[in-house]
């Protein structure tokens, strides 16, 4: 045994940890179990010391971290259950599938908690436009995307696209997923004592066993050659499955749910039983299969998609079949739950496997030593270039570059408003805003995260990644309430993979910390790296919060005649700017410092001007700096501004900084505005008036102007080519 | 005034027409896929989605379900049937209405706010607008480029038949999203009960959705059982 655990890739010392928590040798089946539920994906082995540390508690929380997804409170008895998890390794093999089923995956995470999945927002990352397979991969993972979430019905309402040198050996595929549910219909992955337990949903094969990286001489008990690695998805039974399983709970004929998703039904039961303090006993002849011939171990590790595990409420089990029999879906017992706990598994009725649940659950877990890369310190401290250009050239090219150029090309091929919630659809607002019918509470939810930042500073740029989600939210007049992370970084087993681990989440920490937001589900995707060469840290954050619907900004000028602000510090930096690569074509210097208070006060600040009614136009100022800032403002409703700034330096017009929003104010209310943010003492500076068909900034070296149609082309065209190219 | 929502397994858009026909006053009741009985119903609505996971090709099997027999009698009896986005496709494929709904030029789904020009006034769906008027709605679909055969087409024009066409929301040249002939954006029937349209009405019935150009379609049906 010890010699096939070292061919399937169980380290040494986790063989010998193995042999101690069973007290004797486990068999071939046993040994599977540990080597998928001791994964990195499924264990958290090496950041759950660290994502210990996380603020995770608050008032609006009902759920936190450790089950299918986080739940918070949003008033009159509504909760939003919602998550982000990667699906990096599919995608970089097949990008369609991969992408796909990650949204696949996602919404039966949400499903699983009781609530309706209203919204999706994705995560992307990919090498540069110019790299053809960069460019193949970009094209299959929104078709992808668009694939299963258009069938599904739920609909993509936002996310975040960069391209980065970094992701180009290892693209970056996350998807977050936002559900609504009643409070009372919460539900969990539970059991009572002596439950059946049933799987529902479509029927097991072969495929995604490979997904979990077996060589496949261990998996000898079938001889079919052509295995497929990446799990394929229905967005069909997916559907059916969502509907079947939302009737059964909106019943309520159920007392637990869980989604079965990674390493399968034998993660999901033996988490089942572990959370519930039980065992189960898994009669493997009884699991719905669609291939002959299947063995224990395909059986209890493949990842067929859109199946769900269901445990009824005692007495309720025959309406349960009766919904999915409705829906056209196998509903059957496969399961119960047993005192002893233990994780049984029978397969034409022997005993083919008896793990305690305990040592299955509880990996071990790994801190290491940890060291930051010295290359990464020379660039940070690599002073800034002198930089030269025309700022009339420069604002088209920022707006045309890959990664400020409009995202149009791509949410226009994801249906954005089935389920008719979406308020704020992509590109009207920095956040998507999702209306909950029969009140008037709005969502607002919004992913991000600066890999340019994040490369050269891990702690300050995870940092920025919350507080930006946060100022987005905040900037359609929502109150963050809480988040998800999708952790995506190298191997933890260098000194510098670890020591970016350990930045990343340590960031998040002090950010959490200081803005008041817990974390209440994530997802951690390592070793995304080849060739030693790591990705740039990447901590996607998505933020939810909560707003008055019919109090909601919009990002565009709407009127004219009113007048233009910012708040915040007048000057950015140029450090890990996009201008800075746009002119140097390097990613160098100090990422921006973000002063966690202030940062605070600013989002408090806009949402109280919201609030009163004195703004409906605010905008994050953010990668690309003000005039970029400024551009996207014209856009929506193609109405212009004329401005004037104090300096006319390219750190004035283009550097980058936190707690730096633009908004309008009509001007009869203009006294009561500055009012406000003078008693909170914070900056802010009167920059022009909104009006025309032009962006007109009046300069100390001059006056720049564009026609706004100008801009609009510059910035619309490059990602269309690229996806309709 | 009762209308029955056909779900049919794959549909998505159903809670979005309960939630429009609702917002105009109008009861509304799911009718499942294998239903055969639509009696006590004033009008049918199949929704968009993607019926039967649009395997085979978009509408083509849901135009078999049992329910549609129902449908089609419904029809001929002169009550009222929309079909919006896959609802229409199945319209198409089941006969109801002529032509046929081909895969977008751009050969992706699209999702957008388009400009759609109601053509005639004299329908119940349609009352409450004005003639020429541009309506701005939302379209989300990867096949919904209307074709028909040239005479079938004329004969569409010569009768009065087409009764929304896209076009320019402000100066844009592109206005036809998906290539339909003649900017064909929804039809109806000879007999004027049966209408078929890509654009979703149904997602426009409420300012805070974005605009509720979409809303009087609907306040038009109440009209035509009170006037």
């Amino acid at each position: 045994m010890e010699t096939l655990a070292r061919e399937i890739g169980i380290p040494q010392e986790e063989y010998r940890a193995i042999l101690k928590r069973l007290g004797r040798e486990p068999n071939r089946v046993e040994l599977f179990l540990f080597k998928v539920m001791w994964s990195e994906h499924c264990a958290y082995k090496n950041s759950r010391p660290l994502l210990k540390e996380l603020p995770k508690e608050g008032e609006a929380v009902l759920q936190g971290p450790g089950e299918n997804a986080g739940v918070v409170r949003i008033g009159e008895g509504w909760a939003v259950a919602f998550k982000i998890e990667s699906h990096n390794h599919p995608s970089a093999v097949e990008p369609f599938q991969g992408a796909a089923t990650g949204v696949g995956g996602i919404i039966r995470d949400i499903m699983s908690m009781g609530a309706r999945p209203i919204a999706l927002l994705d995560s992307l990352r990919f090498g540069p436009p110019e790299d053809e397979r960069s460019r193949y991969l970009l094209k299959g993972v929104v078709s992808g995307i668009a694939h299963y979430g258009n069938a599904i019905g739920v609909p993509t309402v936002g996310g975040d696209l960069y391209f980065h040198e970094g992701y180009r050996e290892n693209p970056l595929v996350n998807a977050m997923c936002l559900g609504l549910l009643r409070e009372e219909h919460l539900k969990r992955s539970r059991a009572s004592l002596g439950r059946p337990i049933y799987y529902a949903g479509a029927k097991t094969g072969r495929d995604g066993i490979g997904g979990a990286a077996f060589a496949s001489k261990e998996l000898s008990e079938d001889k079919e050659e052509d295995r497929p690695a990446v799990q394929v998805g229905d967005p069909f039974l997916g559907k059916l499955l969502m509907e079947a399983t939302l009737e059964a709970i909106q019943e309520d004929l159920v007392e637990g749910v869980q989604d079965m998703g990674a390493a399968g039904l034998t993660s999901s039961l033996s988490e089942l039983a572990h959370k519930s303090g039980l065992g189960v006993e898994l009669d493997l002849d009884r699991v719905p299969t669609r291939e002959r011939g299947m063995g224990p171990i395909e059986l209890l590790l493949s990842e067929s998609q859109e199946r769900m595990v269901l445990v009824p409420k005692e007495g309720k089990e025959r309406e349960l079949e009766e919904v999915f029999r409705k829906w056209g879906l196998d509903c059957v017992p496969v399961a119960r739950t047993i005192p002893e706990r233990v994780f049984r598994v029978l397969f034409r009725g022997e005993v083919v496997a008896e793990v305690p649940t305990e040592a299955l659950a509880e990996a071990p877990t790994y801190v290491r030593l940890a060291q930051e890369d010295p290359e990464v310190k020379r660039l940070r401290e690599t002073p800034i270039p002198p930089l030269a250009a025309d700022p009339g050239e420069t604002l088209l090219q920022l707006l045309a570059s890959p990664n400020l150029a409009s995202r149009e090309a791509v949410f226009e091929r994801y249906d954005h408003q089935v389920g008719t919630r979406t308020a704020l659809v992509p590109g009207k607002g920095d956040a998507a805003v999702l209306w909950v019918k029969g009140t008037r509470l709005g969502i607002a939810a919004k992913v991000d995260q600066n890999p340019r930042y994040s490369r050269l500073h891990p702690r300050l740029g995870a940092m920025h990644a919350l507080a930006e989600a946060s100022r987005n939210v905040s900037v359609v007049g929502a109150k963050p309430l809480a988040y998800t992370d999708g952790l995506n970084l190298g191997s933890p087993e260098t000194p510098e993979g670890y020591h970016e681990l350990q930045e990343t989440i340590a960031g998040l920490k002090e950010a959490s910390e200081a803005l008041g937001l817990p974390v209440v589900s994530g997802n951690v995707s390592l070793y995304n790296e080849s060739g030693g060469r790591r990705i740039p840290p990447t901590a996607m954050v998505g933020v939810v919060g909560v707003l008055e619907i019919d109090k909601r900004a919009e990002m565009g000028f709407r009127r004219p005649g009113e007048v233009v602000l910012l708040l915040g510090e007048e000057e950015g930096e140029l450090g890990a700017s996009e201008v800075l690569y746009l002119l140097t074509g390097q990613e160098v210097g100090h990422p921006p410092r973000i002063d966690l208070e202030r940062e605070r006060d600013v989002q408090e600040a806009i949402r109280e001007l919201i609030a009163l009614g004195l703004t409906q136009t605010a905008h994050d100022l953010a990668e690309g700096g003000l005039l970029v800032a400024l551009a996207e403002m014209t856009f929506p409703y193609g109405l212009g501004a004329t401005v004037e700034v104090r300096k006319g330096g390219l750190a004035a017009l283009f550097g980058e900084g936190a707690s730096r929003i633009l908004f309008t104010v009509p001007k009869e209310r203009l006294a009561e505005a500055t009012l406000r943010l003078e008693t909170r003492g914070l900056p802010y500076r009167i920059l022009g008036e909104t009006g025309g068909k032009t962006l007109t900034v009046l300069t100390p070296e001059g006056v720049l102007e564009w026609e706004v149609r100008a801009l609009l082309a510059a910035w619309q065209k490059p990602l269309r080519e690229v996806l309709d190219g | 005034m009762k209308w029955a929502i056909v779900r049919f397994p794959g549909s998505n858009c159903d809670e979005d027409a309960r939630f429009a026909l609702e917002k105009a006053g109008i009861r509304a009741e799911f009718v499942w896929h294998t239903a055969q009985d639509l009696r006590g119903f004033d009008g049918v609505f199949l929704p968009g989605g993607f019926s039967y996971g649009d395997y085979l090709r978009a509408g083509a099997l849901a135009a078999k379900s049992p329910v549609m027999a129902e449908v089609r009698r419904f029809a001929q009896e002169g009550r009222y049937v929309i079909g919006v986005c896959n609802g229409f496709q199945v319209l198409t494929e089941a006969g109801l209405l002529p032509g046929a709904l081909l895969a977008n030029l751009n050969l992706h789904f699209t999702c957008k706010e388009v400009g759609v020009r109601v053509e005639r006034t004299d329908l119940p769906f349609t009352r409450l607008y004005r003639q020429g008027q541009v309506l701005r709605l939302p379209i989300a679909h990867a096949e919904g480029r209307y074709y028909a055969d040239p005479e079938t087409l004329k004969r569409l024009e010569g009768e009065g038949q087409v009764v929304f066409r896209y076009a320019p929301l402000g100066e844009e040249a592109h206005y036809n999203p998906n290539g339909s002939l003649n900017d064909i954006a929804g039809i109806v029937n000879e007999r004027g009960n049966v209408l078929g349209m890509m654009p979703h009405p149904e997602r426009a019935v409420d300012p805070i959705l974005g605009g509720e150009d979409g809303l009087p379609l609907f306040l038009g049906l109440v009209q035509e059982v009170a006037g």
